[in-house]
């Protein structure tokens, strides 16, 4: 392979982790707050606001049953509000964080969902205001989880972010479509795909690793 | 001093009322409306009572009786239907969510699972309820150090929950409950999921805590072995109602109800056995024995009653069952005895103990 193709693969990889990184990062920002909202808005929970639980409830639903393409595309406008075009790698992110959005929102909610109802109820025998909880109790107890599902979210996001290649933004999977495929070069395609799974490899297992190490419900020799 | 002075100048005053209770319910109630097909379920039907400052407050009842909500409207973790709760004279009912949090923080809460933050060392978690108040730094430092001496989990100071034995992590349960100096301690099956020896230490250590402390202690059970070892006064809850009420050892000596009877007899080995239950007939059977209860109470229960029977009465006397308790310092005994049918081997053995002041009752006839 020509040193010109292996610079083209190793700056299509850092667009795609530059891409995934700001996405994961929005979509966390975002999605957190959202994830906790709508854990702790049900009927009889620390935030009870049933209504409002539920319409952002099938917001997300919405969100997520789009397949990614579609929303990219249907974002446009919407994307060129925010980036100002709709080609390239910085337009690429913003239907990344869209998607990255309700997906995170759903993995910290089933995260919260899964702490033990009685470490609320201990907190609120100690005189808690419901932030406390949440912020010390709630987030603290769920991190094992969550460590992992953002894992999980990265990995899809980068899936993702090939897909966003099809419409020229930019990064592994805009050069595999337009060198592997249209210029029929399968040696592209192949280092494309190899530089992926080593990417979803090593993300994978630190995600596993950190989670390990958060996790304190575990007895340790 | 104080109120020694007060007692003096008003010696009308019964002693109760020179303290106003640490805990008081007016008439309370607690309905949880019906959901799906379950219908409406009365957790707390009328529920009076008082709980002085200082002492150990036991309630025994089955699970579903409403002891567990009874606890919980104490810190307003529930509230009430009807009815007020009075805690240090201050109404729970009426308290806004800050005013709430604020009597919170003088109401400790150790729970059946414990309920530890996994996520927290030992340190961290007896800790929390002082971060919880704002407390600072060096202030939290202080007060974990003694907490953890109290409870004797110095070296441990720095390890996680799920690195600790049950007992262990009551203990920490405990010194997180106490952080905040709270003048109630309420306990929700403490020890209910501790094998026996682990309860009796952590039932030690409460103690040792009311003696030290002066801290009021609610505690709710279904093993009526807790409320004797550490209560000094119990009410026995069923269907949402304060069923009988009482001092520990009066309610073991004087049962009122079916209830209370089956409980102290699950502890005090008065229970009639299962295979002499079925055997028994009302009526006297010819050549058969009787079988009696008799319950020794007070400075009667060492009385050396079984040879006094024999030899006064002239009464062969069988002991079919039975065992003595020490509750609250003092002797208590409950005996199956079986005696000779005829009238007057029944009779003289019923004076006898009668003469002793004690209670005896014929239970049936046996061949």
């Amino acid at each position: 392979m020509s040193p010109e193709l292996l610079g083209l693969i190793a700056d299509a990889t850092g667009e795609t982790l530059y891409m995934v990184a700001v996405a994961a990062l929005l979509g966390t920002a975002l999605g957190l707050p959202l994830g906790v909202f709508l854990a702790a808005s049900g009927r009889g929970e620390l935030f009870e606001a049933v209504a409002l639980n539920r319409a952002l409830g099938v917001l997300v639903n919405a969100t997520r049953s789009t397949p990614f393409i579609i929303l990219v595309v249907a974002i446009i406008p919407f994307t060129r509000l925010i980036a100002g075009t709709s080609i390239g790698t910085n337009a690429a992110m913003v239907p990344l964080t869209v998607a990255a959005i309700p997906f995170i929102a759903r993995i910290i909610e089933t995260a919260i969902r899964e702490v033990d109802h009685g470490l609320i109820e201990a907190s609120r025998a100690m005189g808690a205001t419901p932030l406390q909880i949440v912020a010390k109790v709630l987030l603290p107890e769920a991190r094992p989880a969550i460590v992992l599902g953002l894992t999980l979210t990265v990995v899809s996001l980068i899936g993702y972010s090939a897909m966003v290649g099809a419409v020229g933004g930019g990064g592994l999977g805009d050069l595999g479509i337009r060198y592997g495929y249209q210029r029929f070069m399968p040696e592209v395609m192949a280092a494309v795909v190899v530089v992926l799974i080593v990417l979803v490899q090593a993300l994978q297992s630190a995600g596993e690793a950190f989670a390990r190490h958060v996790n304190k419900r575990i007895r340790r020799a | 001093m104080n109120v020694l002075a007060r007692a003096d100048a008003e010696p009308a005053l019964p002693a109760v009322s020179v303290e106003p209770p640490a805990i008081r319910f007016d008439a309370v109630s607690k309905c949880y409306p019906a959901r799906g097909r379950d219908a409406q379920v009365t957790a707390l039907d009328h529920v009076s009572l008082a709980v002085a400052p200082g002492e150990i407050y036991g309630v025994i009842g089955r699970s579903g009786a409403g002891k567990s909500t009874l606890l919980r409207v104490i810190n307003g973790l529930e509230k009430p239907g009807t009815g007020r709760v009075l805690v240090d004279g201050t109404e729970v009912g009426a308290l806004d969510g800050a005013g709430l949090r604020a009597l919170r923080r003088r109401i400790g809460m150790i729970f059946q699972h414990f309920n530890l933050l996994s996520s927290r060392t030992v340190f961290d978690n007896i800790a929390f309820p002082l971060e919880l108040a704002g407390a600072r730094r060096p202030a939290i430092e202080a007060r974990v150090g003694q907490l953890l001496d109290l409870v004797g989990l110095e070296d441990k100071r720095g390890r996680y929950p799920a690195e600790l034995s049950g007992g262990q992590k009551q203990r920490v349960g405990i010194a997180r409950a106490l952080a905040t100096e709270p003048r109630v301690l309420l306990s929700d099956e403490a020890t209910s999921a501790l094998d026996p020896e682990t309860t009796r230490s952590i039932l030690e250590l409460l103690r040792r805590v009311n003696a030290l402390t002066g801290v009021t202690i609610v505690l709710i059970t279904h093993e009526m072995q807790v409320i004797k070892e550490i209560a000094g006064r119990v009410a026995v809850i069923e269907g949402g109602r304060i069923i009988e009420e009482g001092a520990v050892y009066d309610v073991f000596a004087r049962p009122q109800t079916a209830t209370a009877r089956s409980f102290v007899s699950a502890v005090t080995g008065g229970g009639v056995p299962d295979d002499l239950a079925e055997a028994l007939s009302s009526q006297p059977i010819e050549g058969g024995r009787a079988v009696l209860r008799v319950v020794l109470t007070g400075a009667q229960a060492t009385a050396p009653i079984i040879s006094r029977l024999s030899r006064s009465a002239g009464i062969d006397v069988q002991i079919l069952s039975g065992q003595v308790d020490r509750i609250g310092g003092a002797a208590f005994g409950n005996f199956l005895l079986a005696v000779p049918a005829h009238a007057s081997a029944v009779g003289a053995t019923l004076a006898v103990a009668r003469a002793h002041g004690l209670s005896g009752e014929v239970l049936g006839y046996v061949t």
